[in-house]
């Protein structure tokens, strides 16, 4: 069980640092939303190893359902596949700040002591989601009442944008 | 070797700032929109293995997860409706060209 999760961790690590890499690294965009696609999918992989089923579910239907395909409709209405995507002016001191970001995380989450919790949480994880999400003193109604507001404005917004005149 | 709560979160760093080089270096908005998207999912990891490990009791970072996958689905419809804006009147996405606000 432990070896068999550590495994999965580690392939699905490699396949997710790799594809993201593809996406900033690679000029074809097309290929890089493609890779895209697969970053988000092992992602959904990493949150079932983390025991969060739900959002494994989650991840999967908006991100590679529906996040994936508006980005590649946008790639092909904007035709800028064959100029390909090259790196701007400030490529090496964007480098230098991933860099310097990467190195100061990776010393704060080794130097830190986490008081870790061990064993498994209850599955499934929906209803305790729903519970939290919808409980009356301690939920988050309001703020669920606002990001429906917010999706419907920024729908609204899109069509206004793209809307031929 | 177990993994723990160290490896989620160093993985979710690398990618954060694969994200940030990404929304640094490049010129094309479409892939600055996608290394946005990959920072935010590399924060969702962070938040995830939190929940799992320091307070699988408190399903708050799971619930922040799901509003930041509701932030980032709104995003990203704005983002690409006002790429696909800037492209029809400017015939281009190059974020170095577009600097009608620039001083």
């Amino acid at each position: 069980m432990e070896t068999g999760i550590a495994i999965s961790f580690w392939i699905l690590a490699a396949v997710t640092i790799a594809s993201a890499l593809a996406v900033v690294l690679f000029r074809n965009i097309f290929h890089a939303a493609l890779f895209l696609v697969l970053c988000f999918f092992t992602i959904a992989g990493i949150f079932v190893i983390l025991s969060a089923d739900f959002l494994a579910a989650a991840q999967v239907l908006i991100y590679v359902g529906a996040i994936a395909v508006l980005i590649i409709f946008a790639i092909m209405l904007t035709r800028e596949t064959q100029r390909g995507s090259p790196s701007g002016r400030l490529r090496l001191p964007a480098l230098m700040v991933g860099l310097l970001f990467l190195a100061t995380m990776v010393f704060i989450v080794v130097s830190t002591d986490w008081q870790v919790i061990t064993e498994i949480p209850d599955q499934p994880t929906t209803s305790a989601i729903a519970q939290a999400l919808f409980s009356g003193e301690e939920g988050f109604v309001l703020p669920f009442e606002i990001a429906a507001a917010l999706l419907l404005a920024a729908i609204i917004g899109a069509i206004v944008l793209v809307r031929e005149r | 070797m177990v993994v723990g709560l160290e490896h989620f979160l160093i993985l979710s760093a690398i990618l954060f700032s694969i994200g940030l080089y990404g929304a640094l270096a490049k010129r094309n908005a479409v892939v600055i929109l996608m290394s946005i998207e990959i920072m935010l999912n590399a924060v969702n990891i962070s938040m995830v293995a939190f929940w799992r490990y320091i307070a699988p009791a408190l399903m708050t970072g799971q619930v922040f997860v799901i509003f930041i996958m509701v932030v980032a689905a709104a995003e990203v419809a704005v983002g690409l409706a006002i790429i696909i804006a800037i492209y029809r009147s400017r015939e281009t996405v190059d974020a170095e060209q577009i600097d009608l606000m620039k001083w």
